[in-house]
């Protein structure tokens, strides 16, 4: 019998691609047939090719200069601030409408559920026209923002953060809400039980339980929202400093400054590549 | 742990021999590709002797000319019965950097020099451009003006929101120029990638001004308003068309172009708000 626990890190280890720790071994001594080896094996050289090419075309001796210019960390650490708090904004909305979803019935759930998953196949583009229709200063909201607060999100780094945050939430629901599904809520309903409310069942019982799966969740969001493009020109537009993340910077740089473009796409490549190593250590120790 | 190292070791060498087959698999496909599109182009240079011109015709051509240029398609497609144009409109810079990365594509109307010459320095023309139209800067605010902009400089006041073209844009190089002319600072919001996303900006209300062409004020009807300012005669663009050496239908290209100059093209354009070369 698999323990909820088990259950719900096996849930975040299909989404990272884990583990390696239960797997029976013995299968890969007897060799792997030869229809599916060249299959995957071309399939692995087609989503390796563009990371070598990117890595030959570099232009390596002009390197350091192009990194150390102030436009590159600009957009660096506009990404970064504004993926982290793409990131956060989803957790504290993300994780419990991921457990409504999961946890509560009520009419019309599947359809809750389909429409939080609409942004993951909806094209970014459409996405941020949709925002600037709901949150733009002459948007069905966001003139009640504006003339209400002051407050206009389109062309500011807010705006960033608002439609990253429209992108990548979804990936942080789908991830959490999967592994609370895995998760046996006899655990919580033992604690509502002993006398806890449901609400300190969900922070002392439910929240520990999931945690690989807010963990997978929130590095999902997080690089989703990293690269985010269509969303963010679209509603939050270009300006150096303010709204131009990593990657618009390397598709205006792409038109007139290729060498520019293929720096800057080398730094994005090493920064998910340090996440993604980062916490896939931190996962292997944690479970 | 070793056990699992070494298994690490096999899948990589497994890998790297994986890459290496693709590499020179993509090898052998890109020349082939090349080839096809060769033989492709000698086919449609000798159709094009021949009066009957067939196939689809592509045409990358720059945002401002979305509208004049969708009808003088239209207007093709009559003439030619069996031919279809496909457009690609976009920022001229973008289209020139898809053109010399190999798009397939047989015309590429620009709305700089500048930008055609990415394409003419990489040698991916069949001859030299010619220009067709030329096209002023105009300034378009909201609906009714509420701002009272009348001047290039009304443009630069502080709390007002401005969208211009990216400088690697024509536009944005055109509106750059204009404000140096006058020696204008503006710090806009936004940076577009081409003219019609700066328009756009400004059609939703989301901003409240934007330095757009002539002609993207006439196309958007009665959504913008436009302001024209003198300075704009600084920095008028000049558009060059010309066909481009791998196009696939060349004898259609030939007879689009022919068309875009002719006094019926260019009466299309004028229509739309363009300047006579």
């Amino acid at each position: 019998m698999i323990s909820p626990h088990d259950k719900s890190a096996a849930v975040a280890d299909t989404l990272t691609g884990g583990p390696r720790r239960r797997r029976v071994r013995n299968g890969a001594s007897r060799g792997v047939p030869l229809p599916l080896l060249v299959p995957a094996l071309a399939g692995l050289a087609f989503l390796l090719l563009p990371l070598i090419a990117l890595l030959v075309r570099a232009p390596w001796s002009s390197l350091p200069e192009q990194l150390t210019s102030a436009e590159v960390w600009q957009a660096l650490r506009l990404s970064l601030v504004c993926a982290t708090a793409a990131t956060a904004l989803s957790l504290v909305v993300g994780v419990p409408l991921a457990w409504l979803l999961a946890r509560t019935d009520f009419p019309g759930r599947g359809l809750v559920r389909a429409l939080v998953t609409l942004p993951l196949v909806l094209p970014p583009v459409v996405g941020g026209v949709a925002l600037l229709l709901a949150l733009g200063r002459n948007g069905v909201v966001g003139q009640w923002l504006d003339s209400w607060f002051g407050i206009t999100l389109p062309f500011t780094t807010a705006g960033v953060i608002v439609a990253e945050t429209f992108v990548a939430m979804p990936f942080l629901v789908i991830s959490v809400e999967g592994t609370l599904r895995a998760a046996d809520p006899r655990y919580e309903e033992a604690a509502t039980t002993l006398g806890a409310s449901r609400f300190t069942a969900f922070r002392r019982i439910t929240l520990p339980l999931i945690m690989p799966g807010i963990a997978a969740g929130s590095v999902l969001a997080w690089a989703r929202a990293l690269g985010e493009f269509g969303a963010t020109i679209t509603f939050a537009g270009n300006f150096p400093g303010r709204t131009q993340t990593m990657p618009l910077a390397v598709y205006l740089a792409l038109q007139n400054d290729p060498a520019a473009a293929i720096a800057l796409s080398l730094v994005l490549l090493a920064v998910s590549i340090a996440v993604l190593a980062g916490l896939r250590d931190r996962w292997m120790t944690a479970s | 742990m070793t056990r699992s190292a070494r298994r690490t070791h096999r899948t990589l060498r497994l890998t790297g021999a994986g890459v290496v087959a693709l590499l020179a698999l993509s090898a052998c496909s890109s020349s082939d590709s090349a080839s096809g599109a060769d033989s492709a182009g000698s086919g449609s240079s000798a159709s094009a002797s021949s009066p009957k011109l067939s196939g689809t015709v592509t045409v990358f051509a720059a945002a401002s000319l979305k509208e004049s240029f969708t009808t003088l398609g239209k207007e093709f497609e009559k003439k030619h019965p069996g031919t279809k144009v496909t457009f690609n409109f976009a920022g001229s810079d973008a289209l020139a950097a898809s053109i010399t990365g190999g798009a397939p594509a047989d015309v590429f109307a620009a709305a700089s020099p500048k930008t055609m010459a990415i394409v003419t320095d990489a040698e991916n023309a069949a001859g030299a451009p010619a220009t067709f139209v030329r096209n002023q800067l105009e300034i378009a605010t909201l609906p009714g003006n509420p701002h009272q902009v009348s001047s290039l400089k009304d443009v630069t006041k502080p709390g007002l929101k401005v969208v211009l073209c990216d400088k690697e844009v024509p536009c944005g190089a055109a509106a750059q120029k204009a404000l140096d002319a006058s020696r204008l600072k503006l710090t806009p919001v936004s940076y577009e990638q081409d003219v019609k996303a700066a328009l756009t900006k400004v059609e939703l209300k989301e901003a409240d001004a934007a330095v757009v062409y002539q002609t993207d004020v006439q196309a958007a009807g009665d959504k913008v308003e436009g302001v024209e300012f003198p300075e704009s005669a600084d920095a008028v663009n000049d558009y060059p068309i010309v066909q481009l050496k791998d196009a696939p239908n060349a004898g259609a290209a030939k007879a689009f172009i022919a068309l875009v100059q002719s006094p019926e093209g260019q009466q299309v354009l004028t229509e739309a708000g363009f300047l006579k070369p």
